[in-house]
């Protein structure tokens, strides 16, 4: 199956007065119809920038370079301002974080429905309705008719959040981004609300694109997984490869970060990734995520460490599972045993 | 005579009348229906919910910073009402969510942690400095920080000020309001040992209100469940974990999403939202949204039953006191 989006080495620099920030630097991934890619990564680096550069909403400072960018076949690099508004939204939907800033308080929730489809369609309002009662009723709202004469604010958190999934598929899209789409619900919608986002992705066989810095999410909901550290992927890998056999020093520290009833005892240390997220601003060398490291050397500092194979002599054959460290596959994986022993 | 608890709430309620819209007069809104509860030394109590179920009213009430309608708040057996404000900011400190907007930005770090004992007429200014400096040192802030803004912190380090800000002068009893909630993974599990740290160093007790289920069973030792302004349930961690008896404390465990790529997204099988607490559902408040519904549920609102750690207020367990008494 060829690729819905094909992005191959994207690079984000922002120049501040301090210097230039380099919050992306050199990325390639690739989302496919029905399938669930999640980037996730603690808070600055870069993940929401990634998602903002597929849609070209960036800051306007922003320089993005890529070797491409094609979506559906089409290269997205160098396209007008209307040329994106064609596709945003239409062929690529967005959900963002908190459904409150991203609906219109000033519209009822029939008439930006609506609008998505009088924009990208030649379709009546009438038949514009008619599809918002529908995909409204289909992300679970009960009394959908009378729900397109109210405003936002007249509805909850979840049911927000539902009326923004239902925008997303008004235009019938190809791939939906979504930026940390249930972290300012509670526990029992987000749960819903992921149940609702997996049924339909397979319903209408959508490519997904998820960000977050839930690594419960991500475990469930999963297909592939980047996880993302200064700006770089660190590792890549399904999610079986990554939870069951965490190569790259760093998402084994995130994993034995979480607490998870029955495994982690009460009251005991859980482990830490001391430090803090080192500055983009300025020239980058070797591994960024060095001074954190419990296994550093000094060859960490000397050069760029280039993504390869966790499974040694190329018998991966399509190279799924790929990490950016020094160490072997085989150092790494008993650093995880000895970790899993302390 | 053994010890009161450190802290107590008998049979708290709190009422808010509610603008029903022009002309329509108010409507009463029962944040908090009718609870008690008991926290004894140096025990954590988890407080779980959902939003809007009344767990931050409970928790400003609990600071005394805000009076019940009806019921009594105790510290070691002392009813907080006759207390004036500087002895219950004493004895009872919080720590907020958000380390962002809880720090004051024109003020230095060491300025904000002095200003407690500032507060509290500490007689002993020229100790001021050092023991600033001392709780510095034990929630991992380095010394030269002292006069940093919090502007020049990360979310981490900020959350450690608002930490030795409650612990300056050595409260009984901590508040923590969603004290991970705002911070990254690698940095909440820092938060959460230093917490559990301090907690056997200073022979803290603490109130840990959190949504996240995974948290509070790793920090909390007892956990009490909130739903629409009562505790549906209250139990030892073990025994609510292990052998949860309410269904509302099960869909909560159940949307409790552990990093397991073997597992799919788990069904709690709420369904319906949240009721609006201004209307709140006839009989057992939770009915609507329960699995396990009966006849008498949306009828007759469930009494507490006690449980061998805690209690329950259900139906499925009227039987089970019968079949006792």
């Amino acid at each position: 199956m060829s690729n819905l989006l094909d992005v191959k080495n994207l690079t984000l620099d922002l120049p501040l007065s301090a210097g230039v920030l380099h919050a992306v630097r050199g990325i390639s991934f690739s989302a496919k119809r029905g399938e669930t890619l999640c980037i996730v990564g603690e808070s600055g680096c870069g993940k929401s920038l990634t998602s903002l550069a597929i849609m070209n909403l960036l800051p306007k400072i922003t320089e993005r370079k890529a070797d491409h960018m094609i979506f559906e076949g089409q290269e997205l690099q160098g396209l007008s301002e209307n040329q994106m508004s064609d596709i945003r939204g239409n062929k690529m939907g967005m959900i963002f974080q908190e459904p409150m800033t991203s609906l219109n308080p000033a519209y009822t929730v029939g008439d930006q429905l609506m609008e998505m489809l009088l924009r990208h369609r030649k379709v009546s309002r009438n038949e514009a309705k008619e599809r918002a009662i529908y995909l409204l009723e289909k992300v679970g709202i009960t009394a959908a008719a009378s729900r397109l004469g109210q405003y936002p604010h007249q509805l909850s958190g979840g049911l927000r959040q539902r009326v923004m999934i239902a925008m997303t598929l008004m235009c019938d899209p190809a791939l939906i981004i979504a930026d940390e789409p249930t972290t300012a619900l509670d526990v029992t919608i987000q749960a819903q609300i992921l149940l609702l986002l997996a049924e339909l992705q397979r319903e209408f066989n959508v490519g997904v694109i998820l960000i977050t810095h839930d690594l419960g999410i991500v475990a469930r909901v999963a297909d592939r997984v980047a996880v993302m550290y200064a700006g770089e992927f660190v590792e890549e890998g399904t999610a079986d490869e990554i939870f069951n056999n965490p190569t790259h020093p760093y998402t084994q520290g995130l994993l034995d970060c979480i607490p998870i009833p029955g495994k982690t005892k009460r009251g005991e240390h859980l482990g830490a990734i001391p430090g803090i997220v080192p500055s983009l601003i300025g020239d980058i060398q070797g591994c960024s995520f060095r001074d954190r490291c419990p296994y550093a050397s000094s060859a960490c500092g000397e050069h760029g460490i280039e993504l390869s194979s966790v499974k040694e002599g190329g018998d991966d054959a399509a190279g799924t599972h790929l990490y950016r460290c020094v160490l072997s596959a085989a150092e790494c994986a008993e650093n995880l045993k000895t970790m899993g022993a302390a | 005579m053994t010890q009161p608890p450190v802290l107590e709430a008998r049979d708290i309620f709190q009422t808010f009348m509610i603008s029903a819209g022009f002309f329509k007069g108010k409507r009463p809104l029962h944040a908090v229906n009718g609870i008690s509860l008991k926290v004894e030394r140096g025990e954590v109590l988890g407080l779980v919910g959902e939003s809007g179920c009344g767990k931050s009213t409970l928790a400003k009430i609990l600071l005394g910073l805000m009076h019940p309608t009806r019921g009594d708040v105790l510290v070691d057996g002392e009813p907080i009402a006759g207390f004036d404000r500087l002895k219950i900011a004493k004895l009872i400190q919080p720590i907020f969510q958000d380390p962002y907007s809880s720090l004051n930005p024109r003020q230095t770090v060491g300025s904000i942690i002095t200003l407690p004992l500032k507060v509290q007429n500490d007689p002993n200014p020229e100790t001021w400095t050092k023991r600033v400096e001392e709780i510095m040192d034990l929630v991992g802030l380095p010394k030269r920080v002292f006069n940093n803004y919090p502007n020049q912190m990360s979310g981490g380090q900020r959350q450690r000020v608002a930490i030795a800000r409650a612990l300056v002068n050595r409260p009984e009893l901590v508040i923590c309001d969603e004290p991970t909630s705002a911070l990254d993974v690698s940095v909440q599990s820092q938060i959460l040992n230093l917490l559990t740290d301090l907690r056997k160093e200073l022979g803290l007790t603490y109130i840990v209100i959190s949504h996240n289920l995974a948290v509070v069973e790793h920090i909390a030792t007892r956990v009490a469940v909130m739903y629409l302004g009562r505790l549906v349930e209250v139990a030892d961690t073990d025994n609510l974990f292990a052998d949860r008896q309410h269904p509302y404390s099960q869909a909560l465990l159940d949307s409790v999403l552990t990093p397991d790529p073997s597992l799919g997204v788990p069904d709690s099988h709420l369904g319906a939202v949240f009721p609006n607490p201004v209307d709140p559902p006839s009989g057992c408040t939770f009915h609507p949204r329960c699995a396990q519904v009966m006849d008498q549920c949306s009828k007759i609102a469930p009494t507490p039953m006690n449980t061998t750690t805690g209690h329950v207020e259900c139906h499925l367990y009227d039987h089970v006191e019968k079949a006792a008494s």
